[in-house]
């Protein structure tokens, strides 16, 4: 569903803070594959889920979704096939619209917008159905502005925006690393139910090692632009976090210093 | 009563171009300083298209529409600037600003032309045909406005609740999650810079025709005069949605008028000191807030200092 093929990527090339992101990183994700990727800071993986949603682009590599070769894409033009949770709460919707208005951008994605009403009729059920389903209540708050919601609140609502439209494949950028525990645990949860509802093919990208190993069925771990670690099903199953360091420590010739990584 | 009439005539055309500010200055999170281009390009085109005897043109309402149009060229030339080319958004502003300076000596062939509303030489304006009717020119002035305002108004919002038009709001709001779903942002940014640049210009139409003239430097501080009414209409009335935030601009707008009137009626005041005052009055409503919370801070400190 999603090929990385032979990607890399420097940053400021030929300059004294030359940093070679990416080296020759090549990955394929099947339909329906729930793919985690770990790694320390500066490992690369933000740089991937980038250069696969289109903010960055690859110095060379060919990035193929679907089957349709998106390498030269600008962004709004991936995202036809891309949906996207981002880091930071704040960046994955409008603060200054309503929630059924940020619902309404999201389910047009991937269609022409002329001058017709951008919400129309019937179509407040429909939010109000998928709303109910994230088990917050936000299905009463339809006309509430999104800056009004808990980061907690804006994540899921976020990730219902951006499997709203089925994506061909989702993109989670350590999407539960802003919020507390307790938070994250539930949009983790709500994530994991909508990737088995949808069968989705996900790619998502975390620092924590225990989230990582619990959900999905193929774990990826990337240090210095390389992929070092590749593993699914059975497995990656029977995986535990002592095997991961051990793995990353004969893989990359260092101990994983990184508390957090650890300790979250 | 002479004040009063005139500062609602001039504060409903330019409510024109304050909605037009804020259209980019609040919507979409980006000053657009080519509104001062464009509202002399809306001017100079109507000056010359009514003047001009050689012009087959004599309907003042079709002169004006082209006017506006013609402001809506200026703001494609800043979103072109912007979005394709990447040039940060105050410098292709100012690009299309001064481009326009030229552009409109060009258009008038002259770097001003009288449009006498009165005597021999009376010119068709948009108001004649309801002086005609028997109106002092003032009134035909507000009644026009009035209602080139709404319709500008009920449009607008209208524009705003379509899948493009919350396309353009999101836009300034968060760039990036309209990328991410799936709108091209250079466009959304290019036709909010040219609905502002259009109603900028139809207000420098509408200005020239009220006043009987235009001239290539009539232009000069109106972004400030724009954001003066936008921050007078936010401070007074803290509108919230989109279609009160227009009202409270309109009167904003009038409110700015009044305000200037008034300050220049002062004896010692000269009609050039209409910026400086018009300077003053955004810098004291800019501040406002900023003092409003200190004094509310010192107050709550007080009170608790006594409650212990």
């Amino acid at each position: 569903m999603l090929n990385i093929e032979n990607v890399n990527k420097t940053f400021d090339p030929g300059t004294p803070i030359e940093k070679h992101a990416i080296r020759g990183v090549s990955l394929q994700l099947e339909r329906g594959d729930y793919v985690t990727v770990i790694g320390g800071n500066g490992a690369g993986k933000s740089t991937m889920l980038n250069i696969v949603a289109g903010t960055l682009f690859p110095d060379i590599g060919t990035i193929t979704v679907d089957g349709v070769n998106v390498t030269n894409y600008p962004e709004y033009k991936r995202a036809l096939y891309l949906g996207r949770v981002f880091q930071d709460p704040r960046a994955g919707t409008a603060a200054d619209m309503s929630i059924e208005e940020n619902l309404a951008l999201a389910f047009r994605r991937g269609k022409f917008r002329g001058l017709g009403w951008h919400i129309r009729k019937g179509e407040r059920k429909f939010y109000r159905e998928r709303l109910a389903t994230l088990g917050l209540g936000l299905e009463t708050r339809l006309k509430d502005k999104v800056g009004l919601l808990s980061g907690g609140q804006r994540q899921a609502l976020s990730l219902l925006m951006a499997t709203l439209k089925e994506p061909r494949v989702l993109l989670l950028d350590e999407h539960t690393a802003a919020l507390d525990p307790k938070t994250a645990k539930t949009v983790l949860d709500l994530t994991n139910k909508i990737v088995h509802n949808y069968g989705l093919t996900t790619l998502c990208v975390t620092h924590n090692m225990r989230d990582a190993l619990k959900n999905g069925n193929r774990i990826v771990m990337m240090h210095d632009g390389k992929i070092i670690l590749d593993m699914k099903g059975e497995e990656k199953a029977n995986l535990t976090v002592q095997d991961l360091l051990k793995m990353f420590e004969s893989a990359s010739g260092e101990e994983m210093l990184s508390d957090r990584m650890l300790l979250t | 009563m002479l004040i009063i009439q005139g500062a609602i005539s001039l504060g409903l055309i330019f409510s024109l171009m304050a909605i037009g500010v804020y259209l980019t200055f609040r919507i979409l999170k980006m000053p657009d300083l080519s509104v001062e281009g464009s509202i002399i390009v809306g001017a100079g085109m109507t000056a010359r298209l009514i003047s001009d005897p050689y012009v087959a043109l004599s309907n003042p309402f079709l002169i004006t529409v082209i006017a506006m149009l013609t402001g809506m060229i200026a703001g494609l030339t800043t979103g072109i600037l912007h979005t394709k080319l990447k040039i940060p958004s105050i410098l292709a502003g100012i690009l299309t600003m001064v481009a326009a300076y030229s552009i409109v000596i060009r258009i008038m062939d002259t770097s001003n032309i009288a449009l006498p509303p009165h005597g021999p030489w009376r010119v068709t304006t948009v108001f004649t045909f309801l002086q005609d009717w028997g109106l002092s020119r003032m009134n035909a002035v507000i009644v026009v406005s009035i209602v080139i305002v709404v319709v500008a108004c009920v449009l607008l919002y209208c524009f705003m609740g379509t899948e493009f038009g919350s396309a353009v709001r999101a836009t300034g709001n968060n760039a990036q999650m309209v990328k991410a779903q799936g709108i091209n942002t250079d466009w959304t940014v290019i036709a909010c810079l040219m609905f502002s640049n259009g109603l900028v210009a139809l207000a420098g139409s509408l200005w020239a025709q009220q006043q009987g003239f235009a001239s290539v430097d009539m232009g000069i501080g109106t972004i400030v005069v724009g954001l003066a009414s936008v921050i007078i209409a936010e401070v007074l009335f803290r509108p919230r949605m989109f279609w009160t935030h227009l009202i409270a601009i309109v009167i904003g707008s009038i409110i700015y008028r009044f305000i200037i009137a008034l300050a220049l009626g002062v004896e010692f005041m000269r009609p050039t000191d209409l910026r400086l005052v018009t300077a003053v009055i955004v810098t004291i409503a800019l501040v406002m807030p900023l003092i409003l919370e200190k004094f509310r801070a010192a107050k709550s400190r007080k009170n608790a200092a006594r409650g212990a």
